[in-house]
């Protein structure tokens, strides 16, 4: 009799939890559909009257919050492509290759990762405008194209490449490069696929850095320009909740398609080590 | 001496990630800390040569500033408050989805995770609906109970647990997933011995399980006080670091002083100041850990550590 007593009060609990994290996020998609005017009805409803894709219509033509998600998907993406190559390659080098000063390189990047990046913020904006990137895409792209987590985590799974398969390819006569390119991107793929996810949502989510750097509200980001919007329309309650959905929708479906690949990321950043 | 010529092809391997973090991550760090000692402002900007060096000035008519001082506090609460608030939350949350009785374990952690990959300003954005004083979900709620109306984002003393309330719900999942990963490696022998020496659930928790979570703790204490040290999308797209400068975090601060007035080396100055808090905690952190648990233990969580020795010490 304990043993179900105790299995419903952890299932009460689970579902109370679960509840509790929804509840922001079903209301969010509920009020992006409600007719103007009735996310503010009081007392508060929790389903539209009729649901209506009028505000997201609005998002797309009034607003012009298409070319904020186009900027959004187009950075994200090249941010994610050029970051694969850079980390991936370096990661490699760490773990495999030998060069000097290799883990005394290795281990500075690691300290490197206690420096909060807006120590770094002023400086690069200064310099940045010096080279006529301020407001521009590859001005917000610049800080998220290499990283030393990214380094970590390819070395990480690289160091469990054995050296038998890759003096295999040396003996037979191939390059660095080559090996690098046929045989260690297709043995850390699924690394790679971690990063790529890591990666992508970390700049389609980051917020400080394109605050900063970007001026046009043409070259806006999806949360920079949310932000803005929420400034100007702290009235239209609903459309705003359809740019809170469009903004978090392509993220929550790309971890829930993923979310293997993101969980052992935090694992091989966080626990293994 | 023969030398060859050729350069190393792994070189060419690290040059191009080196190159990018050393110039616009490493170059910009150092010289964010000769800025700190400079007068650089709007004027700086046009022309170069307004620039003056002014020592220490910058520090020191921070510790005068009671803005700053406001910022420093306020940063404080949220971190010592909300970062064990936080942590607490994930623990509770990881021992329920690991819980060997309970069902659909994988759904559950899935929808635990959800918040942590969604857009921080987008659900800022929802969340500060939610605290409406009139329409909102959360005072609907408190309603039900018998409770408020509470004016979260307007009242000073409400505004930061707000944020904190926001934060955590935001920020668990990521925890819980560590710590997930912690408890399944606690051998299941050690439940056996001590259920076989007579201790109840609550002992087990105690005895086995916190003690062997010990080096779990080490990195989500430092993972997260790190993070959290670092507020800003919360208050800046819910408060604006109001009311009455209730939510002004340092890094607000340090944007507003920055990159909203231009005064580039008073920004700087802020941004050290804050480094220098983070690395200070990070070694007090693992000093306090370290001592009780031995090197074995603290050295499944290198990143931090070794971090912060390199670094810091």
């Amino acid at each position: 009799m304990r043993r179900r007593a105790e299995v419903v009060l952890l299932h009460a609990a689970l579902v109370a939890g679960a509840v509790l994290v929804l509840v922001p996020l079903l209301w969010m998609v509920s009020a992006s559909l409600m007719p103007a005017g009735e996310a503010t009805a009081v007392p508060p409803r929790l389903l539209p009257s009729a649901a209506t894709l009028e505000h997201y219509r609005a998002l797309f033509t009034r607003l012009d919050l298409a070319r904020a998600f186009l900027n959004s998907a187009g950075l994200a993406a090249a941010v994610t492509l050029i970051a694969l190559v850079v980390n991936s390659m370096a990661g490699y080098a760490f773990a495999k290759l030998r060069f000097a000063g290799r883990e005394r390189i290795f281990r500075l990047l690691l300290a490197a990762l206690v420096i909060p990046a807006q120590v770094a913020m002023l400086p690069l904006f200064l310099m940045l405008r010096e080279l006529h990137l301020v407001n521009t895409y590859a001005g917000v792209m610049v800080p998220g194209l290499a990283s030393v987590f990214g380094i970590f985590l390819v070395r990480q799974y690289a160091l469990s490449i054995p050296e038998s398969v890759l003096d295999a390819a040396r003996i037979d006569g191939a390059g660095e490069l080559r090996i690098y390119r046929s045989l260690v991107l297709y043995l850390c793929a699924p690394i790679l696929v971690t990063l790529a996810v890591f990666t992508f949502m970390g700049t389609w989510n980051d917020f400080m850095w394109p605050l900063v750097v970007l001026a046009d509200a043409r070259l806006y980001t999806l949360p920079v320009a949310l932000a803005s919007l929420a400034g100007e329309h702290v009235q239209d309650v609903e459309l705003m909740m359809a740019g809170a959905v469009l903004t978090v929708l392509p993220v929550v479906l790309l971890f829930v398609g993923l979310q293997r690949h993101y969980i052992a990321g935090i694992m091989a950043g966080g626990v293994k080590g | 001496m023969t030398r060859r010529r050729r350069i190393d092809p792994a070189l060419c391997f690290v040059a191009p990630a080196l190159g990018l973090i050393g110039v616009f991550f490493l170059v910009p760090v150092v010289a964010s800390l000769v800025l700190s000692f400079t007068d650089f402002d709007i004027y700086a900007i046009a022309d170069a040569r307004h620039l003056r060096l002014v020592g220490a000035d910058n520090y020191a008519t921070l510790l005068r500033d009671p803005r700053f001082c406001t910022a420093l506090r306020n940063t404080l609460y949220f971190v010592l408050v909300g970062g064990p608030l936080s942590v607490a939350v994930s623990l509770g949350a990881a021992l329920l989805v690991s819980a060997r009785l309970a069902r659909f374990r994988g759904f559950f952690r899935t929808v635990f995770f959800l918040p942590v990959v969604t857009t921080l300003v987008a659900v800022a954005v929802v969340w500060r609906y939610l605290y409406h004083p009139r329409f909102g979900l959360l005072n609907r709620g408190l309603a039900l109970l018998g409770l408020g109306p509470i004016d979260w984002l307007g009242d000073p003393a409400w505004a930061m647990p707000a944020i904190i309330l926001l934060a955590v719900w935001k920020n668990f999942g990521f925890n819980m997933i560590i710590f997930v990963a912690g408890l399944e490696n606690v051998p299941e022998r050690l439940y056996e011995a001590a259920r076989i020496d007579g201790a109840g659930a609550w002992q087990q928790f105690r005895h086995v399980t916190l003690p062997m979570l010990a080096p779990t703790f080490v990195f989500v204490g430092v993972v997260t006080m790190i993070g959290y040290f670092q507020l800003f999308a919360e208050p800046y797209v819910m408060t604006q670091g109001g009311p009455a400068d209730s939510t002004l975090s340092v890094v607000l601060l340090m944007y507003e002083e920055g990159f909203r007035w231009w005064n580039m080396g008073h920004g700087a100055a802020i941004a050290f100041v804050l480094f220098a808090i983070i690395l200070a905690c990070t070694a007090l952190q693992l000093r306090l850990r370290g001592l009780k648990l031995g090197e074995r233990e603290v050295a499944t969580a290198p990143v931090g550590r070794r971090g912060a020795e390199e670094a810091g010490a």
